[in-house]
């Protein structure tokens, strides 16, 4: 088998030998099921509870989305702002700092209060947390525009405006579908926070349910659950990330 | 004598006050139309800077500046530009990359759209001439260092600026590579008779290409020399091995140690 092979195999190999040394563990040190359960019975839990363990996924997976497209639409605007001009900057940048330090299990609670449990702070905790590396990145991406090609442009008169479209906002979008990666993991996190807290739906929810009966295969069936969404929304974005901003991996390459 | 380009008495620093870098003082220099002048000196003497200040990227706080016998307040879109960085947008291809300034310079930015198929025709002659003819749908990463400096001068030129300003944009590249490059240049001058400033560090490439050559102080920087070359047009590669025209060199070269030392 060629090195390259090697390669597209070794992420199911290295999930596999995981799998197996955790089952045998398990079994050498006879760790009783409510501490770790083995993969193995996991995998019951799975088979056994599978609709509510699916019906909770779509849930999870809907309010993540959600989040993240709202996410990607305000992260996008605010941080064109951002690296559009430099009052904008100097005023917002410390009070997004201040606001990304607040831990979003924090501001649940006041979601509650205002749209009451369920599906809405779900998402807005979503957005909360995912909106932060997007802003980041597209602001990044436009603050660094190389000084020559700015002289270059406005040399020949051109606007900011010019210099933005021209330069500014397509260079950035590598940084931005850099981001997208980033911001769809921490969109799980911030729904299944709000799931755990307030919530009568979704997976965080089916694991607070499921601990609070002993029932530790089903919990860790749900972390399982979480893992699987989020290595497939990691991939999607991935993939959007090489379509659409693939002049920049090659440049790399070549 | 008002020439092409007047730069009268310029002060210029950098930085608040307190604070500030005097980058030129007391700096005078008049080009001619169509003249091809060069600007040597140290490093760090506000080379680059007189590029900006007769460019209008940035104005001085005391002297004039004027370019065709107007008064540089803001960017003078007559000017085209090229930098020892290539500086090409990766997404976009190489002749595109080429076009970049007639999207943004008045009236092509209006007719683009309408005459798009004589401008394109016109990117290609112009990557035709400095030897880049069939790469216009490369993109620049698919170039060599060389070939995206040929497609910077390219760039600079599309707009058929009245001005040429070049800064260094030689600079990265291999001996032979280079002198080729000058022999694109010197063609381009003859056919085009734009005005030119060339800042560079080489001294054989000033001498070989220039009309007049300009040296500077060190910081603050001013002109303390402005010499003629004289040498007949076209001029051949053969030349910068002549005695005369290392002579020149030579006396250029122990004006800017001599600058140097002073600073
Ligand atoms: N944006 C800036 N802010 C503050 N000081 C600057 C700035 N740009 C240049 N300077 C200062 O002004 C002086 C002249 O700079 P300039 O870039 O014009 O030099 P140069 O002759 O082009 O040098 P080199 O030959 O190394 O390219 C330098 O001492 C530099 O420190
Ligand atoms: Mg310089």
């Amino acid at each position: 088998m060629t090195s390259s092979r090697w390669i597209a195999l070794a992420p199911w190999l290295w999930t596999i030998g995981l799998f197996l040394v955790w089952e045998l563990a398990v079994k050498i040190f006879n760790l009783p099921v409510f501490i770790l359960p083995a993969p193995t019975d996991i995998w019951e839990a799975i088979v056994k509870y599978w609709s509510p363990i699916w019906k909770n996924s779509v849930q999870t997976l809907f309010t993540t989305v959600a989040g993240f497209l709202l996410a990607v639409v305000g992260g996008l605007a605010l941080g064109l702002a951002i690296g559009w001009s430099r009052a904008i900057y100097a005023g917002l940048y410390p009070l997004m700092i201040g606001f990304n330090s607040i831990p979003k299990v924090a501001v649940v609670p006041i979601l509650v209060i205002w749209f009451g449990i369920g599906t809405i702070p779900a998402v807005l905790t979503a957005f909360l947390i995912a909106f932060f590396p997007i802003v980041v990145n597209v602001a990044t991406g436009l603050a660094t525009i190389e000084p020559e090609m700015e002289d270059v442009l406005r040399a020949l008169g051109a606007k900011k405006l010019d210099i933005m479209l021209k330069v500014g906002i397509p260079r950035s979008m590598p940084y931005f579908f850099g981001s997208l990666k980033v911001a769809i993991t921490l969109a799980f996190v911030g729904s299944v926070i709000s799931e755990t807290v307030a919530a009568n739906s979704g997976i965080g929810h089916m694991m607070l349910a499921a601990q609070s009966q002993f029932n530790v295969p089903l919990v860790w069936a749900g972390l399982v659950a979480l893992a699987v969404l989020g290595i497939v929304m990691y991939a999607i974005m991935a993939w959007l990330e090489i379509r659409m901003t693939g002049w920049a991996h090659r440049g790399n390459r070549s | 004598m008002t020439g092409f380009v007047d730069i009268r008495n310029v002060r210029l620093s950098y930085g608040q006050a307190g604070d500030e870098t005097l980058a030129l003082d007391g700096l005078d220099m008049s080009i001619q139309e169509g003249e091809f002048a060069a600007v040597v000196g140290p490093s760090g003497c506000g080379k680059s800077t007189l590029m900006k200040l007769a460019t209008g990227l940035i104005t001085p706080q005391e002297g004039s500046v004027e370019v065709a016998q107007k008064e540089v307040s803001g960017p003078v879109s007559i000017a085209g530009m090229a930098f020892q960085n290539p500086s090409m947008l990766p997404w976009r291809s190489t002749l595109s990359n080429v076009m970049l300034p007639l999207e943004i310079v008045q009236p092509h930015r209006a007719n683009l759209r309408r005459e798009k198929a004589a401008y394109t025709a016109k990117a290609e002659e112009l990557l035709k001439l400095v030897g880049l003819g069939g790469f216009g749908e490369k993109f620049p990463w698919q170039l060599s260092g060389g070939m995206q400096q040929r497609a910077n001068l390219c760039r600079a030129l599309i707009h058929d600026p009245a001005l040429l300003m070049l800064d260094e944009p030689f600079g990265a590249l291999d001996a032979f590579t280079r002198e080729e490059l000058w022999q694109v240049m010197r063609d381009l001058h003859a056919e085009k008779s734009f005005t030119v400033i060339l800042v560079t560090h080489d001294l054989r490439e000033a001498v070989y290409l220039a009309d007049t050559v300009f040296v500077m102080s060190a910081r603050p920087g001013k002109i303390i020399e402005r010499r003629e070359v004289s040498f007949p047009r076209p001029r051949s590669i053969d030349l910068i091995y002549e005695a005369a025209f290392n002579d020149i060199v030579h006396d250029l070269r122990a004006l800017i140690a001599e600058a140097r030392v002073a600073a």
